[in-house]
């Protein structure tokens, strides 16, 4: 092997071993913190604790916003799979008028600033008069998460072989038949895929809520208000601990139901799980 | 008249069209009219006037946080699409097996924590942050760094570290649909490794480049978090004045002439982007 090739290979292995620990240092951080009995947020640590944790037990608001991001996700990532399912199904399988404008519109929220579409809902519920709760909340959600649905679910669809509907329709199934029974378990695993990224999304989504809550207030949101109290940081480290370990597993789930889906169509799995 | 594929089409998209219709574009259309209205202590003169977008084209202050915000979603859409565009190539050419792997380790940060991960920069940057100690620890320096907290620096790199996964993604799709015989051809004809790069993959890769710029400068310009939790007062941005005024001080029409403008300004940026863009690496397609 030649020299400037084999010094160009390992500059790039090295640069990309940076840039990981780099993307990950300030997760890593989070559990160093969590567990570290200062109550500075601040280098050298001092030593183990447990107290952060418990301190988390005690606090009745806390548990009170978890239920209220939980219940939200939850709706969330339903609504929009759901959506995102018909709207899938319509840009994969069929052409028809105004495609791309209206495939932009459902997918533009990827792209525009959240303060935007906080702001802007925030305006028109002003205006018809409805008063904010977690069902606000969960109509912005939804529309920033259904483009992610679609994503993941269109590439679900995309797998699909049309010859198996046709076989379907052919041995007298219905419409609905065929989907119950051939494309629904097919794409099934993109369905739990999206709902699970949905729902970390959600989980973890501050903007939009921060206009569009109530006085139930979302985790992130709570999160956000007990910042401004030095005391409460540790806390808050632990609580983002356990909310990393979450998403991470949900994510995880996710991917392992995405791949599992490419898997059951018999192709390889596109690894930008159809985003771009 | 549609033919039944149209119908049957337009039937499967219509709910979540009509979702993104009444909450997206209803809303945008409503705050367009809002920011003709004005804002008379606590009630509102529907009134159509000039007013918000005269103070807002008018008022040094918005001139100068609208020029710090779009001058700070520059520098993060520049550093985080070259530094992107590196790892993006070792995943598309060097990464073998397990790409898919690798994709999602990538992605998994951008997912979680948004607001802890923000914030941790600013232990990471401040006086007796993580950076500081090291270097003092290590002997660089003697005494800590003030200059890379609470300014545009510590806002240009927590959100270039926030939007870094979303910018690889564009850039390694458009390299992995580079036919690799394309490069042998090169090679064969007498390229070197760095002409071959210039001459044909940077030019291929062009449109992934440009997807991830506009992927990264659009969303950044209206991010109010970080420049609140790093930014200090010299960096805040112009979402940081929207929310007050949605806020506090309670002047709704005004905010949103704001956002007007500073959505309109930011489109035709991106639209200057798009085109020279789409020009340069137009030979390709």
């Amino acid at each position: 092997m030649n020299v400037t090739r084999f010094l160009s290979r390992n500059w790039l292995v090295s640069y990309a071993v940076v840039y990981m620990v780099l993307l990950y240092l300030p997760a890593l951080l989070l559990p160093l913190f969590a567990f570290n009995s200062s109550t500075i947020i601040a280098f050298p640590l001092k030593g183990f604790t447990l107290e952060w944790f418990g301190v988390l037990i005690e606090t009745k608001a806390l548990h009170k916003a978890v239920q209220n991001s939980l219940i939200i996700a939850l709706i969330t990532s339903a609504i929009s799979t759901l959506l995102g399912i018909l709207g899938a199904r319509a840009i994969v399988r069929f052409r028809f008028p105004l495609k791309r404008g209206i495939v932009g519109l459902i997918m533009v929220p990827l792209i525009l600033p959240e303060i935007i579409v906080g702001v802007s809902l925030l305006v028109l519920l002003m205006q018809i008069g409805i008063s904010l709760s977690i069902w606000t909340v969960i109509a912005g959600h939804v529309l920033i998460c259904l483009p992610f649905s679609v994503a993941i679910l269109s590439s679900a669809f995309q797998g699909l072989d049309p010859s198996l509907e046709e076989a379907s329709m052919d041995l007298g199934e219905t419409r609905f038949g065929t989907f119950r029974r051939v494309i629904f378990p097919l794409i099934l695993p993109g369905i739990i895929s999206s709902m699970l990224i949905t729902f970390t999304i959600s989980l973890d989504e501050f903007i939009i809520a921060f206009f569009l809550t109530g006085t139930d207030v979302t985790l992130p949101v709570y999160i956000w208000g007990q910042m401004r109290f030095p005391a409460k940081l540790p806390s808050i480290m632990a609580l983002g601990t356990i909310l990393l370990l979450l998403s991470i597993f949900l994510l995880v789930l996710g991917e392992l139901f995405r791949r599992r889906s490419a898997r059951r169509q018999g192709k390889s799995t596109s690894p930008t799980g159809g985003l771009v | 008249m549609l033919s039944r594929e149209g119908r049957q089409g337009l039937t499967l998209i219509s709910p979540p069209f009509l979702y993104a219709l009444l909450l997206l574009a209803a809303p945008l259309a409503v705050v367009v009219t809002f920011s003709f209205w004005s804002q008379n202590y606590l009630d509102l003169d529907t009134t159509l006037t000039l007013k918000n977008y005269r103070e807002v084209w008018t008022k040094p202050i918005y001139r100068v946080l609208i020029l710090r915000s779009l001058n700070i979603s520059m520098l993060v859409t520049v550093f985080t699409v070259l530094l992107a565009f590196p790892m993006a190539y070792f995943l598309s050419f060097r990464v073998k097996q397990n790409k898919a792997l690798w994709l999602f380790l990538i992605t998994i940060p951008f997912w979680t924590s948004y607001l802890l991960r923000i914030f941790l920069w600013k232990v990471i940057l401040g006086y007796n942050g993580v950076l500081n100690s090291a270097l003092m620890g290590a002997g660089f320096i003697d005494e800590p760094l003030t200059f890379i907290m609470y300014n545009v620096t510590a806002v240009v790199i927590t959100l270039a570290h926030a939007w870094a996964p979303f910018a690889i993604l564009p850039i390694f799709v458009a390299l992995e649909r580079i036919d690799r015989s394309l490069l042998e051809a090169a090679e064969d004809l007498g390229d070197g490794p760095v002409r071959r790069f210039f001459r044909v993959t940077l030019p291929l890769a062009m449109p992934g480049v440009l997807a991830s710029t506009l992927l990264v400068f659009i969303p950044t310009v209206g991010d109010f978090v970080t420049p609140r939790l790093v930014g200090g007062k010299d960096g805040l941005m112009v979402a940081n004045l929207i929310q007050v005024y949605f806020g506090k001080a309670n002047n709704a029409p005004l905010a949103t002439a704001l956002a007007v403008s500073s959505m309109l300004i930011v489109t035709s940026i991106s639209v200057i982007i798009f085109i020279v863009g789409r020009r340069i690496g137009g030979r390709t397609r």
